[in-house]
């Protein structure tokens, strides 16, 4: 039975990490990283700043050279929201939002994009509004429409502006959740905001700048000496339940 | 109208509209300037040219070329903006012509001779402009998706390297096209004025790259028709014409704020 278990489980395995070692300039920046990623989840990579977490998803975008292995069961059809993009960085081009949609490798009718618009709770008149005059939750979540029009089976978000409020309360991670939900996506969660963590995640992989790592489910990983020794005595938990 | 300012016409509009297309993709990249370093990369290959006899496009040619292509190399290598590659470049194309340049034609050079281009040129400057206009539209988009965010291109599968050097080659024919209707010295304001008038005016993509070119035509018509009245040299008269209407532009100008 438990034998049987097992393999079910290796089936819908996504992702396997196994002693993953990355260098930038020398400098080791991921040292033996193992982890796995099963169809369906959420892992959040959690870790304060400096501590490669950004470098990890590049990795594994395959931007990044590295020494280890990264096993992909098949190839994923990726989508990807980088950290630092916001609606300032394209103030200056002189794009729509319906131009924005446009720069995609397959290009969608209106229709369609109105569709993810209202997905992520924006109203269609957008389209012809310039991107770089949105506020930054109406950019994030037009992000959102942006990445999840190609139907992309998993996604990485990449901690674009932690804890953002785009409206009703509700953060880019709720309105993540739910799409989620809804579409059965593959999650790879960048952040060092502890709040999410429980909330948002199936699996958590932390990371710190000494080198020290732990992988596991967010009740098994967020006690008091775990995340010690990943953020430092200073650190105060609050658990959810 | 005589035949060759019919020729000198055709040439200069077909310039004038490449040379504003391709300055929006270069704006957006904020590289208008690269253009300038490249054209003075020109000065050497203008001045064999003078010095030998052949027209001065054509000795401009393989110098941008291989400054385009060197770029390229060079920012792959050492991971240095393009800009500051460019300034690299610049310096080593002015040292050159400075040494061989002979300063009494030197004025050909700075300024152009667009009003003296044959059939065979104005063909061969049509045919390159549309050679040039089709791969810009090409690779438009993608070159866009990277001047926002490059790593988002690449998760789009954008081959990054191969369309830097479609757009650097592309720069490089401009910019000999550019040398030969306004000289070597003032050929990027050819493809910084246009965009940037375009810019001021337009709010999504499509009204910036259609003004722009018509502002490229426009600055390039209106530059050699006066110059024809004036007697004043032509390429000079094509940039201020641009200016003039850059002026303009400020005034319809649209806040978007």
């Amino acid at each position: 039975m438990v034998r049987q278990l097992k393999s079910l489980n290796m089936s819908n395995m996504l992702l396997e990490v196994k002693n993953l070692d990355v260098s930038l300039d020398g400098e080791k920046i991921l040292e033996n990283l193992s982890f796995q990623v099963k169809q369906g989840e959420i892992l959040t990579v959690l870790g304060p700043n400096g501590s490669g977490k950004s470098v990890l998803l590049k990795t594994l975008l395959g931007f990044l050279p590295y020494e280890g292995i990264i096993k992909w069961s098949k190839k994923p059809k990726i989508g990807y929201l980088p950290q630092g993009l916001n609606q300032l960085m394209i103030k200056d081009f002189p794009l729509t939002v319906q131009d924005f949609f446009a720069l995609k490798n397959i290009p969608s009718k209106n229709k369609e994009i109105e569709k993810y618009l209202a997905l992520v709770g924006l109203e269609k008149d957008i389209l012809f509004k310039k991107a770089g005059s949105l506020s930054g939750g109406q950019f994030q979540r037009m992000l959102v429409a942006w990445v999840l029009i190609s139907h992309p089976e998993v996604i990485f978000f990449d901690e674009p502006t932690t804890g953002i409020d785009i409206g009703g309360g509700e953060t880019v991670y709720s309105l993540l959740h739910n799409i989620w939900k809804q579409e059965k996506l593959t999650i790879f969660l960048v952040t060092h905001d502890l709040n999410i963590v429980y909330k948002h995640s199936t699996n958590v992989l932390c990371l710190n700048r000494k080198g020290y790592h732990c992988f596991g489910t967010p009740k098994d990983i967020l006690s008091m000496e775990t995340l010690e020794k990943v953020f430092g005595k200073e650190i105060k938990l609050y658990e959810h339940n | 109208m005589s035949y060759q300012l019919f020729l000198t016409l055709i040439s200069g509009m077909f310039i004038g509209g490449v040379a504003g297309y391709l300055g929006t993709l270069m704006l957006s990249k904020k590289m208008s300037v690269v253009a300038g370093p490249l054209a003075h990369l020109a000065l050497p290959g203008v001045a064999i040219a003078l010095l030998w006899g052949f027209s001065i496009s054509l000795g401009a040619f393989p110098f941008v070329i291989i400054g385009a292509i060197l770029i390229w190399i060079l920012e792959k290598k050492t991971k240095l903006p393009m800009e500051n590659l460019a300034a690299i470049i610049f310096a080593s194309g002015v040292g050159t012509a400075l040494l061989i340049l002979p300063i009494g034609k030197a004025e050909e050079a700075l300024v152009g001779n667009i009003t003296t281009i044959t059939p065979l040129e104005t063909l061969v400057t049509v045919a390159l402009s549309l050679l040039v206009f089709y791969v810009v539209d090409r690779i438009y988009k993608k070159m866009m998706l990277m001047n926002v965010y490059e790593d988002l291109a690449t998760v789009e599968g954008v081959n990054t390297s191969l369309y830097n050097l479609l757009y650097l080659l592309s720069i490089a024919v401009v910019v000999a096209l550019g040398v030969y209707l306004v000289g070597g010295l003032i050929t990027v304001a050819l493809i910084a004025i246009p965009a940037a008038s375009a810019k001021n005016i337009s709010k999504g993509l499509l009204s910036y790259k259609i003004s722009a070119v018509a502002f490229g035509i426009l600055a390039s018509i209106a530059g050699i028709i006066i110059a024809q009245f004036t007697q004043l040299p032509t390429g000079p008269m094509v940039i201020i014409s641009g200016v003039v209407l850059f002026l303009i532009s400020i005034i319809f100008h649209k806040k978007t704020f």
